[in-house]
């Protein structure tokens, strides 16, 4: 059983759950924390895509700015979710604006350190990749019923 | 002791009785909240769930649950949406107007088999109303129960309703409380996204909780896959069916669902009861 703080804090994470010790030791040496004040960009879109994180807590503001709707929130993500995936896929860029609605602390993985890890790595690549899938399957799930405006026919009763 | 008339409708459920509208409060822009009194002085006991049949005179007559407390049968309260000609009738009611009303109806939320057990409550947009008298027995009983979690979801911050009595839900210790919206705006500052993407931050022991949902059917459906995934059987997953009742007693067949009537045997179903009809369009 690993000691390292990091290695711990990982293994806590509802997204690495069930990863080995080893698998995590892996993922920790690309890994910091950091937090943010809210209110803070913590990415801008079109920028490069160079960390992904875990949230512990607080909460961040997915957004996008609609020209003659100005900013607008996409969704929001909190402690326990992971946030951003645009590091996976080439051009490495982000796709939205990411700021920080209240003060949040996130575990920062970096994406280069990532990608070299999980290309050594086939094993954990595979397992990281397999949770990437489901989170992205479940927002374009929850995205898809978004846009169904489901509430505007609700019941009467 | 409050007398009530609870004899009087089981012996004719299609008597009409007359309520005087007393005070009305704007939920949304389109959504009032209207208290009832009923002119004879006496109560209308019901079941947290049930529904009434409201009678606007001369404007029909619609089905409408009831989202007062139980516990306070002598005052009728009904949020209602004015999609209809019946709705939009009773929703320019002013103070002093009067309204029919039949019942009340149905079988309702299983406050009392829920005992012992976490409690999630799932509404969607004007679904909150029919779960509100749920959770109003649920908290008079606060210590009969586990975790206490209400998830919210509706299309903007101007859709929600109740917003003064979820912000006291908020603050108490005893009850977690998660809200969302499809859209938010300049001004808000909670969550965005739809209501099943709150189910991984609710606290609760998935084999001991009984969930207790209403909202627009498709909500409602992938609301029941979260509840799946997360381990919460479909035998103790309850919701409350949205069909065009009509008698409030099964003997019309307007309701009918499958083999059974949302108006007699429901409006609040076991997922399991309606599992294998729910996904049939022409029902």
């Amino acid at each position: 059983m690993s000691t390292d703080p990091m290695t711990l804090e990982l293994a806590g994470q509802p997204f690495l759950r069930g990863l080995s010790p080893s698998h995590l030791a892996e993922l920790a040496a690309c890994a910091t924390v950091i937090s943010f004040p809210a209110g803070q960009h913590i990415f801008r879109e079109g920028d490069p895509a160079a960390s992904f994180f875990i949230l512990r807590r607080g909460r961040v503001a997915l957004q996008l700015d609609v020209p003659g709707r100005g900013v607008t929130t996409i969704q929001t993500v909190g402690e326990g979710d992971v946030l951003g995936w645009s590091w996976l896929f080439p051009p490495y860029r982000w796709q939205f604006d990411a700021t920080a609605m209240d003060l949040t602390r996130a575990v920062a993985l970096d994406a280069d350190c990532l990608r070299r890890t999980m290309e050594a790595d086939h094993e954990l690549g595979y397992l990281l990749m397999r949770r990437f899938a489901q989170t992205i399957s479940d927002r374009l799930q929850a995205t898809r019923l978004q846009m169904l405006d489901v509430y505007g026919h609700a019941s009467n009763r | 002791m409050l007398q009530t008339a609870s004899a009087a409708a089981a012996v004719d459920p299609m008597a009409i009785r007359r309520f005087t509208v007393g005070r009305i409060r704007r939920e949304t822009r389109d959504t009032v909240t209207l208290e009832l009194h009923p002119v004879d002085g006496l109560g209308l006991p019901f079941a947290p769930g049930q529904f009434t049949m409201l009678y606007p005179f001369g404007a029909g007559e619609v089905p409408i649950s009831i989202s007062g407390d139980a516990a306070r049968p002598e005052t009728l309260v009904h949020t209602v949406r004015a999609v209809g000609a019946a709705t939009r009738a009773i929703c320019a009611l002013r103070p002093g107007e009067m309204l029919g009303v039949r019942g009340p109806f149905g079988r309702g939320w299983p406050v009392v088999e829920a005992e012992g057990s976490d409690v999630l409550v799932a509404a969607g947009g004007i679904g909150l109303a029919p779960l509100r008298p749920a959770l109003y027995a649920l908290l008079a009983g606060r210590e009969r129960y586990g975790s206490i979690t209400l998830l919210y979801g509706a299309r903007t911050p101007t859709d929600l309703l109740y917003t003064r009595e979820l912000e006291r839900w908020r603050g108490r210790f005893d009850l977690d409380v998660e809200v969302t919206v499809d859209r938010g705006d300049g001004g808000w500052h909670g969550n965005v996204g739809v209501v099943t993407r709150l189910m991984d931050r609710a606290r609760f022991d998935p084999a001991h909780t009984v969930a207790l949902m209403c909202g627009p059917e498709i909500m409602m459906r992938f609301t029941v896959r979260e509840l799946e995934r997360v381990g919460v059987t479909d035998d103790r997953v309850y919701l409350s069916m949205e069909r065009n009742m009509r008698c409030g007693v099964g003997l019309c067949g307007h309701c009918q669902f499958g083999s059974r009537f949302v108006c007699l045997d429901g409006p609040v179903f076991r997922y399991d009861e309606v599992r294998p009809a729910i996904g049939i369009q022409e029902l």
